[in-house]
């Protein structure tokens, strides 16, 4: 039986336990994990700073890099995987992320319009909010 | 997160295929159960990323993001809190396969990484505080305050856990529990870690910009 295919995460334990190369590629895939997050996090503080790129679209370029490094993260140091065990756990992470996509999301779409249809009274807006 | 039947019974037995494994083992379904309470302290922090983002322009008068914010001190705590998510995979790998030696190193490491990212945080707040850039004075501070805030009680909270982490492996020795509870907590450090990204990514680098 030893021929069995197990899909297994990334650095997660070995089924037989013992093996040294075993230990080695887990510390492979922290160590692949970490480079590629200086990588990602150098990057996003480099984009931040520069003045080589188009201005506006600096933010939507950090969003991205983060949405990159949480990737990262994920597969290398939360072993977050396609395998048959790890089916829960991406279905309640795809869930998690529809409900803050839909808080975040929500929140910025909905105070934006209050501000553009409230912005005329100028005095009443700024009871509240001061930009 | 294996598929794997009892691991702790059958570790030299032979496996039986994917598809007859039965049951998940204990080590998977806590992993799930905490992974669970994980995506929730996500959502919560998902609510005070979107009040940050909602009142970011809301200063009243007082002090903005660009006059506060130091990205040098953001990138020191960056890398220690990668560089300690490093050293817990680390510490994972030294509980797999029982080495004690390794789990007191790795942790130690982890331990005073997260406490120097907590001590700067602490000296930054102490240092927007001093200047009055108080949590009362905008709504820009008070959504800053809470969000940040809350992710070092978080960190405060994994020191803690570790702390007592290294206290049941020198009482209790390596047992099934005990390498499980240290499992969750490498994913709750992990997890913070991901938070953070997005918090330099949102506040430090993004309120900077003009």
């Amino acid at each position: 039986m030893t021929d069995t295919h197990y899909d297994r995460a990334p650095g997660d334990r070995p089924i037989l336990t013992g093996l040294e190369e075993e230990a080695s590629s887990g510390l492979l895939v922290y160590t692949a994990g970490l480079v590629l997050a200086v990588i990602l996090t150098v990057t996003s503080f480099w984009v931040a700073n520069t003045s080589l790129l188009w201005g506006p679209g600096i933010p939507l370029g950090l969003v991205v890099l983060a949405i990159a490094q949480m990737g990262i993260h994920l597969v290398f140091f939360l072993h977050i995987t396609t395998g048959p065990d790890n089916t829960n756990n991406v279905l309640a992470l795809a869930f998690g992320v529809l409900i803050v996509m839909l808080v975040v999301g929500g929140s910025l779409w909905i105070m934006a319009n209050l501000n553009d249809n409230m912005t005329p009274s100028a005095e009443l807006m700024n009871l509240h909010m001061q930009h | 997160m294996n598929v794997a039947v009892a691991i702790d019974d059958a570790r030299h037995d032979a496996l039986p295929s994917a598809t007859e494994a039965g049951p998940a083992s204990k080590r998977v379904v806590v992993a799930y159960g905490f992974w669970i309470f994980l995506l929730s302290d996500i959502v919560m922090f998902s609510a005070l990323f979107a009040a940050y983002a909602v009142l970011v322009h809301a200063t009243a008068g007082g002090p903005t993001g660009a006059s506060l914010f130091n990205q040098r001190s953001a990138a020191i705590e960056t890398a220690c809190l990668l560089a300690s998510s490093y050293t817990c995979g680390l510490m994972t790998l030294a509980a797999n396969e029982w080495r004690r030696a390794g789990i007191y190193l790795f942790a130690l490491l982890t331990f005073v990484l997260g406490a120097a990212f907590l001590g700067l945080e602490v000296r930054e707040f102490a240092d927007m505080i001093g200047r009055g850039a108080t949590p009362q004075r905008s709504a820009f501070l008070s959504a800053f305050f809470t969000l940040v805030g809350c992710h070092g009680l978080h960190v405060a909270v994994g020191l803690v856990w570790l702390a007592v982490m290294m206290a049941q492996v020198a009482i209790k020795g390596i047992r099934g529990t005990v390498e499980r509870r240290l499992l969750c907590f490498a994913l709750f450090w992990h997890a913070l870690d991901i938070i953070w990204v997005w918090l330099f990514t949102v506040v430090y680098l993004m309120g900077v910009r003009p």
